[in-house]
């Protein structure tokens, strides 16, 4: 049996989990306030993800840089390779909010998306 | 001369809540004065996920939850002027709030306003109010000011980073400065815990390797041109450095994240009383400071953890402001009743830092009031009170609370019935 300590990161509370694990198998989850702490502690005992932020130089755009999120979690061992594909996209504005500048990024199946609306000057 | 029911000092999350509500509550002639070139304050900046979960249901980054207010802002046409800056508020002989502003388009601006929302935010709390020793190099930023380089104007400020400071801010730049390449060698914190939420620790932190010292500061800055390096010492229980425990890290940046101040110059100048322990305005149950007419809501008022906080207390200064300007004439309230009103004192005792509200008129109260705290150590297995003179009318339990963390509880109106003028509230921590 093996006893894993964790904060919850899904909101400000924090809330501290203690998984226990069976031969690699989880068999509890407690000290979550709610059920996705429950899915957290599950997943970050066996295959850790993470929404990503960053942003993207703008060509053209009222502002030199343009906020963008991973669309949805990514394996957290992916995060160095999804900020190389990052920082090699190049944007022109305009762009609306939401709109997806990369698509499957590293090979991930997410797309990156814009967080803000830049307008062209 | 341009003449408001209402203006809204500041275009933060804080200052469109509040516009929004008092429009909402039926209020038409609004005007936000915001300093910078575009509405939604410092969650421009903040372009990492995390807000909303409260107003939205939903995890939003900053410029996500900004841009839900501007726009229902824009929808309701609420006249905003961006690039503005508010140099001055007084009082003019009937009452009404004089408004002095600036920008580069009209120049010098007044306008008049029946009443004013507070909602200038805060600041953070700069190398020179630390009392940090050493040389006066370049590549000394606070967290806030790297941040905004970094995720707004593009600039990556430093390559090898040490953090002073364990708030929110400094654990959030810790990871920004890593993803863009900058080695980030460790975030120091003067106390014997972090400033900051658990989660950010972790996904921070703890993902990225980055250590955090706790019970560290900087004790000298090395480099004359650019920083070359910091030392970091131990302190003992008293904060002082403990000799031998001096650590030498060479790097060429040092951020600050060391506390964040409201920024009350205007509610100064205007005379509005301030908390010295907050650094914001003392209100009442209606967020209404000790000028009839002006209330604060957001940073400007006491600093919040989260921004859901901020909207919703800024909502209700917004409402707040619209019955005060709705009423049909100012003077219409007699000196004499509002001098015998009850008012109660809401005194914090025990391990609790401070309160808002500082003050409650049960009359004004209409169910329930929300009171937030702070607590000013960790403290575990505790019990939170509230007492009206001797008569307990509220406990709760909490397993543990941090300085960093706000707290709150309600006040319900039928648990002031029986109080008398000169009663007071006090709110107690205990320890079990």
């Amino acid at each position: 049996m093996e006893i894993r300590n964790l904060i919850c990161i899904n909101c400000p509370l924090g809330c501290p989990l203690t998984v226990t694990l069976e031969e690699g198998e989880v068999v509890s989850v407690v000290g979550n306030t709610c059920p996705r702490g429950a899915s957290y502690g599950r997943k970050e005992v066996s295959a850790p993800t993470r929404t990503l932020t960053s942003i993207v130089r703008v060509r053209n755009g009222h502002l030199p840089v343009v906020s963008v999120k991973t669309a949805a979690d990514i394996p957290k061992e992916k995060i160095g390779s999804v900020m190389d594909a990052v920082h090699r996209i190049d944007a022109d504005a305009p762009i609306a909010m939401g709109q997806v500048l990369l698509k499957d990024a590293a090979g991930t199946g997410v797309d990156i998306v814009a967080t803000k609306a830049i307008r062209r000057i | 001369m341009e003449r408001y029911d209402l203006i809204v000092v500041g275009g933060g999350p804080a200052g469109l809540s509040a516009a929004l509500s008092a429009r909402r509550a039926g209020m038409r002639d609004i005007l936000i004065l915001e300093r910078d070139d575009e509405l939604g304050g410092i969650l421009n900046q903040c372009i990492h996920s995390g807000f909303g979960l409260h107003t939205f249901q939903e995890e939003l980054t900053g410029p996500e939850y900004a841009a839900r207010y501007v726009s229902q802002v824009q929808q309701l046409g609420i006249p905003c002027r961006t690039s503005t800056m508010v140099l001055d508020l007084s009082l003019t002989a009937s009452g009404e709030k004089l408004v002095t502003a600036m920008n580069r388009r009209e120049g010098l601006l007044s306008f008049t306003a029946r009443s004013v929302v507070l909602a200038m935010g805060c600041r953070e709390r700069p190398r020179g109010a630390l009392n940090l020793p050493g040389y006066r190099p370049a590549g000394i930023y606070t967290a806030g000011t790297a941040q905004r380089l970094v995720n707004m104007e593009g600039f990556l400020p430093g390559r090898e980073v040490v953090v002073l400071g364990s708030g929110d801010i400094g654990l959030i730049m810790a990871r920004r400065m890593t993803l863009e390449g900058a080695r980030v060698k460790a975030v120091a914190e003067l106390m014997p815990y972090s400033g900051g939420l658990q989660r950010n620790i972790v996904q921070c932190l703890e993902d990225f390797g980055i250590p955090l010292l706790l019970s560290h500061t900087v004790v000298d800055i090395r480099g004359k041109d650019r920083v070359t390096g910091v030392t970091l010492a131990e302190v003992d229980d008293d904060r002082r450095p403990i000799p031998g425990t001096e650590e030498e890290i060479a790097c060429d940046t040092l951020l600050l994240s060391c506390g964040l101040l409201p920024e009350n110059e205007l509610s100064d100048k205007l005379g509005v009383a301030l908390s010295p322990i907050t650094g914001g305005p003392i209100v009442n149950e209606s967020l209404e400071t000790n000028i009839p007419g002006v209330f604060a809501c957001g940073n400007v008022l006491h600093v919040h953890d989260l921004v859901d906080y901020v909207s919703e207390e800024a909502g209700r200064a917004g409402a707040c402001a619209a019955a005060y300007a709705a009423r049909a004439d100012l003077s219409d309230r007699d000196p004499q009743a509002v001098a015998e009103e009850v008012s109660l004192t809401l005194r914090p005792e025990g391990g609790i830092r401070y309160t808002v509200p500082q003050t409650v008129r049960p009359a004004h109260i209409e169910e329930a009031l929300l009171v937030r705290y702070r607590v000013g150590a960790v403290y575990t297995d505790c019990t939170v009170s509230v007492w009206l003179g001797d008569v307990c009318i509220m406990k709760q339990k909490k397993k543990k609370v941090t300085p960093g963390e706000m707290q709150q509880f309600f006040l319900k109106k039928e648990a002031l019935s029986a109080a008398g003028a000169s009663d007071d509230i006090f709110v107690r921590l205990e320890k079990a």
